[in-house]
């Protein structure tokens, strides 16, 4: 299996991380439910989401989360360590039904999640590599914003 | 304002709780994400890769010894938290966001000790009326007694 190498070096400050597409459906909320054991049931019960004031079921904000780490460990590869992370969950975001028990009703990208580098720095012997991160929806609106800190091997050894 | 009660709960420590990271429960994980990362799949990969095995996927820390809830951390002081808010009228909780720093990896077959202090309880105005800000935070240590992960997180609880 090829392994994915990012080295410090060639990472520059400005630019891009490929962007991770995810598409959130009723059964993705349900396994990460019983992945993650929350249960809360804001995010499977109509009528207890009603009564919450946010209209019907919502992705779990730390689903979101996860989707955010894989964005960066996709990024990195197996060298690199996030060190630091943070998301705020700001937006409600909304699954989109099941058509079979296996395909979701629309074929479609409900998610993006995207990030930018806005440092770089070396301190303590470590190579460091700051960034932006998010989750936006369809229309494009940041729903999940963070940052990340990232620690990737240099050439320099 | 935010009740009197609501600040008691400011500083105290849950009981800590043992996780177990299994194999089965990181690659289920990962299946609920939607994460490829053979890191988290294959056992071949992760023997080879610099940790020697399978880790978990950063933010996961596998599963209580002992659990019923609705929660993983859902401790018997977060229990108590919540119901004294929600006599207060404090009906609504919302996950607000999440902070980690990663010190060491987790990996598969690892034992965790979580220690979960409610770090700080404030009020915030919105234009819907007082909220609760509350912030837990949560101390991993490994079955070394290494500190592997600190975790933030922060909840909103509100009467609308």
């Amino acid at each position: 299996m090829a392994r994915n190498l990012l080295y410090w070096e060639d990472v520059e400050v400005g630019s891009e991380l490929p962007a991770l597409a995810k598409t959130a459906t009723t059964l993705m909320l349900v396994k990460w439910a019983a992945a993650s054991a929350d249960f809360n049931p804001l995010h499977f019960d109509l009528p207890f989401a009603e009564s919450q004031g946010i209209g019907r079921p919502i992705v779990h904000g730390q689903l979101k989360r996860a989707w955010l780490v894989q964005l960066l460990t996709d990024w990195i590869g197996e060298e690199g360590w996030l060190k630091k992370f943070s998301c705020q969950f700001r937006g409600m975001d909304y699954p989109i039904n099941m058509k079979s028990i296996s395909e979701p009703a629309e074929d479609k990208v409900t998610h993006w999640c995207k990030g930018k580098v806005v440092n770089k720095s070396v301190e303590n012997g470590e190579y460091l590599v700051e960034c932006e991160i998010w989750v936006e929806d369809e229309t494009g609106k940041p729903t999940t914003p963070g940052t990340a800190t990232v620690v990737l091997p240099s050439r320099a050894g | 304002m935010i009740p009197e009660v609501a600040m008691k709960f400011q500083g105290k420590v849950a009981t800590p709780m043992i996780l177990e990271v299994e194999k089965g429960a990181i690659k289920k994980y990962a299946d609920a994400v939607g994460d490829e990362n053979g890191l988290f799949w294959d056992e071949e990969y992760g023997r080879n890769s610099r940790y020697g095995s399978i880790v978990a996927p950063p933010g996961f820390f596998g599963w209580p010894l002992k659990w019923k809830g609705t929660f993983v951390l859902m401790t018997e002081l977060r229990n108590e938290f919540m119901k004294a808010l929600a006599a207060e009228g404090y009906i609504r909780f919302l996950d607000a966001g999440i902070e980690y720093e990663f010190i060491s990896p987790i990996r598969a077959g690892d034992t965790l000790t979580a220690s979960l202090e409610i770090e700080s309880v404030t009020g915030q105005e919105t234009k819907a009326g007082t909220r609760i800000v509350c912030v837990n935070k949560t101390s991993y240590y490994n079955q070394f007694g290494a500190l592997v992960t600190i975790a933030r997180q922060t909840s909103f609880l509100s009467r609308t």
